[in-house]
């Protein structure tokens, strides 16, 4: 199988890593990657603020980019729904940008969903000593992947899964909204580094740079030990 | 100004910040929501077909809101039928003009109120008052808050804000004596003032959960009691309801009866469902001599032509309150309205102004948390982003924030520009990092360092690494 790696500008340019992490994964579960060096931004900034004129003219940047037919698989929930489920509306009144929106829409999979319900694989021979627990990302629930993530990190050898107190709480992230209002959102993800911390893992596992950029960053200010990883990244290690 | 939703400019950060930094309400908004927010998904997923209920009741909103003229002139002819007055209200000051002429014309003096979010938003106390009425309210929590002064800080809670020691101060105060600060002590007082008050009483006034058109019939749901004696112990009873309200027929109701209360707090149902179709007829012992039902429209007929009109479906169950990690922390208040949380973030300006409630449209992570736990599935992030799309096409807008997005928007178009910028931002931020986290970050990126680290630009991107990897 064959499939285009969407990486997101986040991950490009904060957390390499979990793209290498990405392809590693797919490579060893058979799947042929390809990177089209065009991508940059979804859009999803300028969507979520109002600015609908500019999230259209990186929607259609998106779709002339990923345009070649294969599937696209996104280490990222918020960016996948951004695609699948705004894409089609953004283009509501443009019966031809709508329909190659629809097109991509059907081909995007989020990471987990690809490898699930695409792959058809649970346990992906990864792994991972220690223990670990889950933060669920917002954009999860709106895709309806309510489970994938937690049945693949379950399946890993050496495992430790911990169940997270309020796991599914939005993190406090939220784009703009983290520098907006600064001060609700970081009683949001200090109260999320707080269950963490008191969930004694090693690791923190998150499916969204949004969300690790924001946690990482709060259990780093904490001085915690908690190490905040990727999915990818976990189910890399062998 | 609309005085829909505030009685005065209201200072949204100011608000929040003092909400944070308190920590008695911080306790009591976490106890209060995750009790609630148990409740709704144990309510939700002790039915096998909650998805298709909740699918089929957002499909009678919808109809219902496509015909609404028809379906309100129906219920005016229904309650017509049974003995009952219908008033028609185009705004707060009609609203509360009628229910003062029913006042005068029955000789009330006396009144008391069963919970009515409605009556809220019309303000109809002060006004009540200023005729020289007594009111009182006789939901425990919204007694609480008159007595105090205050207003709701939740739809169905509305003195979540409270502690026990506060409402023994508050009941203290008005009864002249010292009242401890049990909850079984303050239920008894509560009960025994209130029950004076019923007795004496004129004129109920009630607001209305729902009402059949095919049959003139008005649902009221609650858990005290207080609703029920609101409507039958009085000589005139008065429910004032927003004209969203209507339901079609009479199978349509245990649609909604199996959902509110579970949404609510995952009640199958609620203590009482009072089922009133007129007032009292004759050969019967119980009940008003008077039903009067007000419609009140107050801007919700404008709001059925917009892109918002799915906001018009909610049944005022509070669950997107409870569901909300914002809600949780900053509390009603903060938020300024009548109504408040994420449904409260889309009414506010929709009925007041969208100019003068900057914030609210964006006071929300959209995490989705309110849509899931909605029982009509009101995609409530796509109406706070639809209000934010208003934002950008208004005069006042911040011309600097508008260029900023249009700026970055021309350089993520541009792959070579946008690995330049990026080349950029690592040469500028990555000096300043230790071991690749930054403590603070200059300019608006400040605000996010307050709370946490932000993570510098890698050494190397993903794309830069892509090479090797291929």
């Amino acid at each position: 199988m064959k499939v285009s790696l969407l990486v997101t500008c986040l991950g490009d340019a904060l957390f390499p890593d979990v793209g290498v992490a990405t392809v590693r994964l797919l490579r060893r579960l058979g799947v042929v990657v390809d990177f089209p060096e065009a991508q940059t931004c979804c859009g999803q900034p300028h969507f979520n603020s109002g600015y609908h004129e500019d999230a259209r003219d990186l929607a259609r940047h998106t779709l002339r980019t990923f345009d070649n037919g294969q599937t696209v698989v996104i280490p990222s929930g918020s960016c996948a729904a951004m695609i699948k489920l705004e894409y089609p509306h953004l283009f509501h009144d443009d019966p031809v940008w709508r329909s190659r929106a629809e097109d991509l829409a059907r081909r995007t999979h989020e990471l987990s969903d690809f490898l699930v319900n695409v792959l058809g694989v649970e346990d992906v021979g990864a792994r991972f000593e220690g223990k670990v627990t889950y933060h669920m990302a917002c954009h999860l629930r709106g895709l309806g992947l309510l489970t994938e993530p937690e049945r693949l990190l379950t399946r890993v050898k050496g495992l430790e899964y911990i169940k997270l107190e309020r796991a599914d709480e939005c993190c406090g992230f939220g784009g703009s909204f983290s520098v907006r209002y600064p001060g609700i959102s970081g009683a949001m993800v200090q109260d999320k580094a707080g269950f963490i911390e008191k969930a004694g893992v090693s690791a923190v596992v998150a499916t969204d740079a949004g969300c690790l950029m924001n946690i990482a960053g709060c259990l780093r200010r904490r001085g915690s030990s908690v190490q905040a990883l990727h999915l990818a990244q976990v189910l890399e290690m062998t | 100004m609309n005085e829909y939703a505030r009685h005065e400019h209201h200072d949204f950060l100011n608000a929040a910040q003092q909400a944070l930094a308190d920590p008695p309400l911080q306790a009591a908004l976490v106890r209060l929501t995750t009790t609630l927010m148990a409740g709704n998904r144990r309510g939700y997923a002790a039915l096998a077909d909650i998805d298709d209920l909740r699918d089929h009741a957002k499909r009678i909103k919808e109809h219902t809101l496509a015909h609404l003229d028809r379906y309100l002139e129906q219920l005016e002819a229904s309650v017509q039928k049974h003995g009952g007055q219908v008033h028609w209200a185009a705004n707060a000051e009609e609203g509360r003009r009628i229910v003062l002429d029913i006042a005068r014309q029955t000789k009330s003096r006396r009144i008391v109120k069963s919970k009515s979010m409605t009556s809220e938003e019309i303000h109809l106390n002060p006004a009540l008052e200023a005729e020289g009425l007594d009111v009182t309210e006789t939901d425990f929590g919204e007694f609480i808050i008159q007595l105090a002064g205050e207003r709701p800080s939740h739809i169905v809670a509305p003195a979540v804000h409270h502690t026990r020691e506060s409402i023994a101060r508050v009941l203290s105060k008005y009864s002249g004596e010292t009242l401890p600060d049990d909850p079984q002590s303050l239920a008894k007082a509560g009960r025994r003032l209130l029950r004076q008050k019923f007795a004496q009483a004129d004129m109920g006034i009630s607001g209305a959960n729902f009402a059949v058109a095919e049959t003139g019939t008005i649902v009221l749901i609650s858990n005290e009691g207080n609703a029920r004696l609101t409507t039958t112990w009085p000589r005139v009873h008065v429910a004032i309801m927003g004209i969203e309200k209507v339901l079609p027929r009479w199978i349509d109701l245990p649609v909604f009866l199996k959902l509110l209360a579970r949404a609510a707090t995952g009640q199958p149902l609620s203590v009482y469902t009072s089922i009133i179709t007129g007032p009292r007829r004759a050969g019967e012992r119980d009940g008003p001599e008077e039903f009067h039902l007000v419609l009140l429209d107050n801007g919700r007929s404008r709001v059925l032509s917009t892109p918002f009109r799915e906001s018009l479906q909610c049944i005022r169950c509070g669950a997107c309150l409870n569901a909300c990690p914002v809600y949780r922390r900053i509390g009603g208040h903060a938020y300024g309205g009548v109504y408040s949380g994420p449904i409260g973030s889309i009414l506010t300006p929709l009925y007041d102004s969208v100019a003068d409630n900057p914030h609210l449209p964006h006071v929300s992570s959209l995490c989705g948390a309110c849509q899931a736990a909605c029982p009509v599935k009101i995609n409530i992030p796509h109406m706070l982003i639809g209000l934010r799309e208003l934002q950008t096409q208004e005069k006042g807008k911040s011309r600097w924030e508008k260029l900023a997005y249009r700026l970055s928007c021309a350089v993520l178009s541009r792959p070579w520009l946008y690995r330049l910028t990026l080349r950029c931002a690592r040469f500028v931020l990555r000096p300043l990092a230790r071991e690749g986290w930054l403590r603070r970050l200059p300019g608006p990126g400040a605000a996010w360092t307050a709370a946490r680290d932000f993570p510098a630009p890698a050494a190397r991107s993903f794309r830069e690494s892509w090479g090797e990897l291929r």
